[in-house]
């Protein structure tokens, strides 16, 4: 009789999936797939807003990442209007970005997969969480707290709301930045990138290390990637053009308006949410482990990837060491770990050159906008992949359609594939323990969805 | 004895979640006198067993169970279900749990609606049929907790402010009860109001409200509303600022859109606010569109299908 093994819910990972893996009569694995549980459908329900409300309703889509979707929203909203940002404007969505993203991989990092390679992946589930860190090295663990907050109240005092944000509006920013402002979060933020630096060299020094065979075997697939390039193919999180990598490294780019020239999603019967895929390389789509059609990844490892550079000294110190020893570009998917700790050092130091500028203090931070009919795309780089919302808006200014790619969804597909390759070789004669279901798992977190 | 908290998330976004995480170091404080048996966010409990080989979702047994998001699908029915029966109290957290938030403003379309739109959008490859293997089916309509569970304790908020659920957390803790104020978040706020104007229009939030310097203090500035700017501090349930701290919103020159849900429980933000409106002589009509208005309370049957009123 086939066995079913629910891993449900996929947890320290933010929404909701299972994976489900069946067993055939020897125990060996048949298949194993990725569910992704909800569906809410702001594609439907945003119609008929006001367009300049949109970037209010749609941070909701996730109250991780809630910056990323008001920013691309107000970017969205800025095509349809036609407006462009004042420089100030412009500079103080950025700086929020960023300081957005280096708070995000503190929280991933620390918060939700440290416990894996820190505690271990075959510890009891009931220590093997940032709690049970907190018990374990009490010290590390205030330091991340106070870090990651020091980090996170800098949004939340600045923008007056940090989870769900209200700042970004249609034409700019609500509010100036003073000068006061800008040397308190100055002197914090090269505070919080002393502590990026110290966690690369801990994690490259007390936690890599350990799990090398790990790293270059679980859940490791040979894929594509996306990510946005500045003009001089240096990786930019706010602004530039997106690159599409083939697995053997060539890559095209488009402008962000274009998207649907290149991207197109594929649904399958056990997922709420749509796989997205590279449409333009026409070769369909094929999650074959062998052979996949139409595949590839987003989020940090993506981005390295695409990139020729960074466009900071530190990250690009750490981009030329990690591409020395894994190449490029790199398929391992643990590798995500390290790259997110490379996109931690350059969001701490791209932050702290947005506050030297001496445009961000100025007091124009938004551009006057009038309702009319149009079409915008707007695209930031979430810490989980290339993020795009497209409306349109009729002549009053309120919302006719709308299409959202979400940054996670890109690594649907890539992660169903992760998450197979790691069950059938773990999985064998029917033998497995919480330990081996959990490694599993770590293919999912690793993609941090 | 440490007390025992369950934890879940539904029909949400884990804006909630990392509201927790915001409370920083007090955080750690109540790690020490709180013992979580099952929180997905952040520890590795199993529905369905630790071997993934359980027939039915089982949740340890806790004194507190915590509930973000509304309920929107079978799963989440289930679950909340399961919650209920394992915890002796249960907190309806965020505006998500207590009034539907922002993903019941799909309560204004069927979800066929809903499924045919994402499913069609231009990116989307053509399909014969919507998923529907080894996922929950979703319900008629995404539905505030109390509209299928018994719940407790309110702690409304998009998010509910950090200090906010500390403090509920610590009165939970020493065996009290929170409390929540009946106030608007008018009552809080300190822009200069002066009564009846001129005024009979009311005009999208386009441009910055009238202020003076950038550092000019939230009280010389006039309130928003009486710059002809839709603000639902009227009809808000105050709180947003945490302790002490002024609407957040507002703050930022911004008018507020209602996160905190009604100021009573019961109330409707749409109906209160066309009355607070009509009432100081504003033509309604002048407002580009009126769902929004209950953008964060379209549970309980607020927001319907045109085709079933």
């Amino acid at each position: 009789m086939t066995q079913v093994i629910n891993i449900q819910p996929i947890t320290r990972i933010e929404g909701h999936a299972s994976i489900g893996i069946r067993l055939d009569d020897n125990g060996n694995v048949e298949d194993a797939r990725v569910n992704i549980m909800s569906l809410r459908g702001f594609e439907k329900f945003v119609e008929g807003k006001p367009a300049e409300e949109l970037p209010r309703i749609v941070s909701r889509i996730c109250g991780i990442c809630p910056w990323m979707h008001h920013l691309a929203s107000n970017k969205a909203v800025d095509g349809c209007f036609g407006v462009t940002p004042t420089p100030a404007g412009r500079l103080l969505r950025e700086l929020m970005q960023t300081i957005a993203h280096a708070e995000d991989k503190l929280l991933h990092f620390f918060f939700l997969a440290a416990a894996d390679f820190v505690i271990g992946p075959d510890s009891d589930y009931a220590v093997r969480n940032v709690i049970g860190i907190a018990k374990a090295n009490p010290e590390l663990a205030k330091k991340v707290v106070q870090t990651r907050q020091k980090a996170k109240m800098i949004l939340d005092r600045f923008s007056n709301k940090a989870i769900h944000p209200i700042a970004g509006v249609p034409g700019g920013f609500s509010k100036p930045l003073l000068e006061e402002e800008r040397r308190d979060i100055l002197a914090k933020m090269r505070e919080i990138l002393d502590f990026a630096l110290f966690t690369i060299d801990f994690a490259k020094k007390d936690v890599f290390p350990k799990y090398m065979d790990a790293i270059q075997t679980l859940g490791v697939i040979k894929t594509g990637f996306i990510g946005t390039v500045d003009d001089q193919g240096a990786m930019n999180l706010y602004q530039g053009k997106i690159r599409l990598m083939k697995p053997d490294g060539t890559f095209t780019e488009f402008e962000a308006k274009d998207y649907l020239d290149y991207i197109g999603e594929h649904t399958e019967s056990y997922s709420y949410s749509k796989f997205p895929y590279a449409r333009c390389w026409n070769e369909g789509f094929s999650m074959d482990l062998e052979n996949p059609k139409g595949i590839y990844r987003a989020n940090t490892l993506a981005r390295l990837n695409v990139a020729d550079k960074m466009a900071t000294p530190r990250a690009q110190a750490e981009l030329e060491e990690f591409r020395e020893a894994f190449g490029r570009p790199a398929q391992a998917t643990l590798l995500y770990h390290y790259a997110r700790l490379i996109e931690e050092v350059y969001a701490c130091e791209r932050a702290i050159e947005i506050l030297e500028d001496p445009a961000i203090t100025d007091p124009d931070v938004r551009t006057k906008v009038e309702p009319r009919a149009g079409r915008g795309v707007g695209c930031v780089e979430a810490p989980r992949g290339t993020l795009i919302h497209d409306y349109s808006t009729d002549e009053n200014g309120l919302i006719t359609r709308a299409n959202m790619i979400v940054g996670t969804t890109h690594n649907i597909g890539p992660m169903n594939m992760s998450v197979s390759q790691a069950a059938h070789a773990l999985i064998q004669n029917g033998k497995f323990d919480e330990g081996i279901l959990n490694r599993i798992e770590m293919a999912v977190r690793a993609y941090d969805p | 004895m440490p007390v025992k908290v369950a934890s879940e998330w539904l029909n949400s976004c884990a804006g909630c979640e990392i509201s927790i995480v915001d409370m920083g170091e007090r955080l750690l404080d109540v790690l020490q006198v709180a013992d979580f048996v099952h929180l997905p966010a952040l520890m590795d409990h199993k529905y369905f067993g630790q071997l993934g080989d359980g027939k039915h979702i089982e949740i340890p047994e806790a004194d507190v169970g915590i509930i973000s998001g509304g309920i929107r699908n079978e799963e989440h029915l289930e679950i909340a279900g399961e919650m209920r029966k394992k915890c002796k109290i249960i907190i309806a957290l965020g505006t998500c749990a207590t009034h539907g938030g922002i993903p019941a403003l799909c309560n204004s379309y069927t979800t066929d609606e809903i499924l045919e739109r994402y499913y069609t959008t231009e990116s989307t490859d053509k399909m014969e049929a919507f998923p529907s293997e080894g996922i929950p089916p979703l319900l008629d309509a995404c539905y505030a907790l109390d509209e299928k569970i018994g719940v407790d304790i309110y702690l409304p908020g998009c998010p509910p402010h950090s200090d906010h659920i500390f403090r509920a957390l610590t009165a939970l803790v020493e065996g009290t009860s929170p409390k929540l104020p009946e106030k608007s978040v008018c009552d809080t706020c300190p822009t200069v109001r002066k009564g009846k104007g001129e005024l009979k229009q009311m005009r999208r939030f386009l441009q910055p409200p009238e202020y003076g310097a950038a550092d000019e203090p939230l009280d010389q500035m006039r309130c928003l509303l009486e710059q002809g700017l839709l603000c639902m501090g009227p009809v808000t349930r105050a709180g947003c600022g945490g302790d002490n701290v002024k609407p957040r919103c507002i703050s930022a020159r911004v008018p507020c859109r209602g996160c905190y849900g009604p100021v009573r429980h019961n109330g409707n933000q749409l109906l209160d606010m066309l009355n607070a409106l009509a009432s100081n002589g504003i033509d309604f009509r002048s407002l580009p569109e009126r769902k929004s208005l209950l953008r964060f309370s379209g549970a309980h049957r607020l927001l319907r299908p045109a085709a079933a009123k």
